[in-house]
């Protein structure tokens, strides 16, 4: 598309069009209306004009008689810019006047008529218009008087001139002023598109300019760009989670790979096969589990699993979790206790909250057994408990799951959050290092967020999530 | 019994053939979902396997076309889509159990002979017993010889599914999603400890044992004496 074409194809510039020809009937019509009215105005004191002079000659001749009127009507022809004056006898003599020529049979008839006419002293070419009334007077003595016309013209004309040259204008400016600003749409509109173009072929980072003119085009891009950033948001995370797959499923697959091979190499009784194959089986489960756990964050952290958000009681789901990992921990000489008596409202999606307090209550059986407790002396056996509490404090719902382990070091609590991150110390203990990724990615997905914070010795692990109010809110 | 697997994977259709044939199961195949719906329609069949996505017809259209019809064999299906709401989908289409894939045949085999025994119509007793145990559903109490046993409400709903699928196998997330109606992974093998609980519970002090653990499967309750 020429720019041209492109130009005239604005929304812009249709828009300016249209308003152009409004305008222009507009203008028109004013300038008709005005123009009539001024012809009527002139016409009007024209009449006033001759009727008076008419009048007054009438009056003349009815008390002096026709040599009277006749004298009176000299001395009025001479006065320069005068009226048309002419009196004839009844078979229509010339008697006093200025008027040369008339139109013919127009002293016939009495009242008003238009008239070109041609005054005595002008040559035979110069015709004009007039408005002039014939009267007859008493003895068949008719007398006319009139008015000439062409300062009515003149106004006319001067009146259409200016609407043409209006119009004119509104045209030019108007065209002028619809170019300029499609210019200015198409041009950010073009560089949007430009944008866009090189966002589609894969450069996530591009962003909208925002002028800061605060305008519609400046709150499109604000959002436009908002929208980029959750996309490349969400692609940075996928690209993440193959990359991880790659990694931490792909050596599990190797090691599955090697003892298999080893096994059909070296293995030589069934007895071998047969540990061989159900160490395989227990790998592969092994792997079932990090891929599912990782197909869960990834479709918590798209907010694809919001569709099936209900209110349930957070309390419960503290009371229900604690209660499935009561005898686990018992066994391992730890002390679960719960608190969770105030009903707490959340809306979102229960099973994943459940998931992720229960990773959380898992975790810290896990490291705060005194079994595990190998690199932290300090603690004694009086302080080996968990404490699951389920609290509202204000806006939020707050799930705690504090034990007295070892804990975390300050430092490396933001980076446990993270996939498949296993610090070192528990890389002995079974787990996938995703436990805390999907704490923190349901947190997320119900507008809340995962801290994980000193329990002095040990590890508090802290959910808050928006409470649902009686106006349900949106998750944001 | 007789089954009907519809599948349209050709080896893990021939697997799970084979595989329940050789514990004693008559098994027939489809592989798409009009042949799968045909087939079923004509009957005869005590469980239906449903995988999700199918040619054709897929496994939820076929369930559901087989609902209106009043055929109500009971239908376990089989999916990629693990996630919750997948599995609230197909229970809603007609489903009377959701297995994600990939499952162990153990697993499946254990649900499979649930379904089927429930279709014959065991219904909803008030009471079970499983040899000189017994366990009465309307008055809550447990007693096991002369003798009565004390159970935390979640015990009990734990033996009362035991008891009720007795001598069939239970697997941990059968339990898990019966019992607890959780239908995640919790990771540590949280039930062994509750089973181990139960156990001490209901078979401490007694000669026999009747709640027994099916290496590589699940749990089962069931008269050791038999």
């Amino acid at each position: 598309m020429t720019a041209l074409g492109k130009l005239l194809r604005t929304t812009a510039f249709r828009l300016t069009l249209v308003y152009l020809v409004v305008f222009s009937l507009f203008a028109a019509f004013l300038l008709g209306y005005f123009a009539f009215n001024t012809r009527r105005l002139i016409n009007e004191q024209i009449a006033t004009i001759v009727s008076g002079e008419l009048q007054l000659l009438q009056v003349q001749y009815n008390q002096a008689g026709i040599r009277r009127l006749v004298a009176a009507v000299d001395v009025r022809s001479r006065r320069p810019g005068s009226s048309l004056y002419l009196v004839t006898t009844p078979i229509g003599e010339g008697l006093a006047g200025n008027v040369g020529s008339l139109e013919p049979g127009i002293l016939e008839s009495e009242g008003w008529v238009e008239t070109a006419y041609r005054r005595l002293e002008e040559p035979e070419s110069a015709e004009h218009n007039a408005l002039v009334r014939v009267t007859r007077l008493p003895g068949g003595i008719r007398i006319l008087v009139g008015r000439d016309l062409d300062e009515r013209e003149r106004i006319f004309h001067i009146v259409a001139l200016a609407g043409r040259w209006s119009v004119a204008i509104v045209i030019v400016l108007g065209i002028a002023g619809g170019v300029f600003v499609s210019r200015r749409v198409l041009k950010r509109v073009d560089a949007m598109t430009g944008t866009t173009q090189t966002i589609m072929a894969g450069d996530l980072s591009g962003r909208l300019s925002v002028i800061g003119s605060g305008d519609e085009f400046d709150r499109l891009a604000v959002n436009l760009n908002g929208m980029l950033e959750r996309i490349e948001s969400l692609m940075r995370g996928l690209k993440e989670v193959t990359d991880n797959i790659a990694h931490d499923l792909k050596t599990p697959l190797t090691r599955l790979r090697n003892r298999c091979e080893a096994a059909l190499r070296t293995a030589n009784s069934e007895t071998e096969f047969r540990r061989v194959l159900e160490d395989t089986i227990e790998e592969s489960e092994g792997l079932i589990r990090t891929f599912d756990a990782l197909l869960m964050i990834a479709r918590a952290e798209s907010g694809e699993v919001r569709e099936g958000m209900a209110e349930f009681d957070v309390a419960e789901v503290a009371r229900d979790v604690s209660e499935l990992y009561e005898p686990l921990a018992e066994d391992k000489g730890l002390t679960l206790e719960v608190n969770a008596k105030q009903h707490a409202a959340v809306k979102g999606n229960r099973e994943l909250v459940s998931q992720a307090l229960a990773n959380l209550v898992d975790n810290a059986i896990k490291y705060a057994a005194p079994s595990a407790k190998v690199s932290s002396g300090a603690v004694n056996g009086e302080r080996s408990g968990i404490l699951v509490t389920a609290d509202a404090e204000q806006d939020r719902i707050v799930l705690t799951v504090s034990d007295h382990g070892p804990g975390i070091p300050s430092a490396d609590r933001s980076r446990v959050v993270d996939r498949f991150v296993r610090l070192e110390r528990s890389r002995s203990l079974p787990g996938s290092g995703l436990g805390l990724s999907l704490v923190s990615a349901v947190a997320r997905l119900h507008g809340g967020e995962l801290k994980l914070e000193d329990n002095a010795p040990g590890l508090r692990a802290r959910i808050s999530l928006p409470r649902a109010a009686a106006p349900p809110q949106q998750a944001a | 019994m007789r089954l009907l697997i519809i599948e349209d994977d050709r080896d893990a259709a021939d697997y799970l053939v084979k595989a329940f044939r050789e514990v004693g199961h008559v098994a027939d195949h489809a592989a798409d979902g009009e042949e799968g719906l045909s087939l079923a329609l004509d009957g005869g069949y005590d469980v239906l396997i449903v995988d999700r996505m199918l040619p054709k017809l897929d496994g939820l259209t076929v369930i559901g076309c087989l609902r209106t019809k009043n055929i109500t064999t009971p239908a376990l299906i089989l999916s990629a889509l693990g996630a919750v709401d997948d599995r609230v989908r197909g229970l809603r289409a007609g489903g009377d159990d959701y297995l994600p894939k990939p499952y162990s045949f153990s697993e499946l085999l254990a649900r499979v002979e649930v379904l089927a025994r429930r279709h014959v119509g065991r219904g909803e007793d008030t009471q079970y017993r499983v040899g000189d145990l017994e366990l009465d559903r309307l008055s809550h109490r447990v007693v096991r010889g002369k003798e009565e046993i004390l159970l935390q409400p979640r015990e009990f709903r734990l033996l009362e599914y035991l008891m009720k699928h007795a001598g069939q196998v239970v697997t941990r997330t059968m339990l898990l999603e019966n019992v607890w109606d959780y239908h995640f992974d919790p990771q540590t093998n949280v039930i062994d400890v509750h089973i181990s609980r139960l156990r001490s519970k209901i078979d401490k002090g007694f000669a026999q044992p009747l709640l027994h653990t099916v290496r590589g499967a699940g749990y089962m309750i069931r008269d050791g004496a038999r």
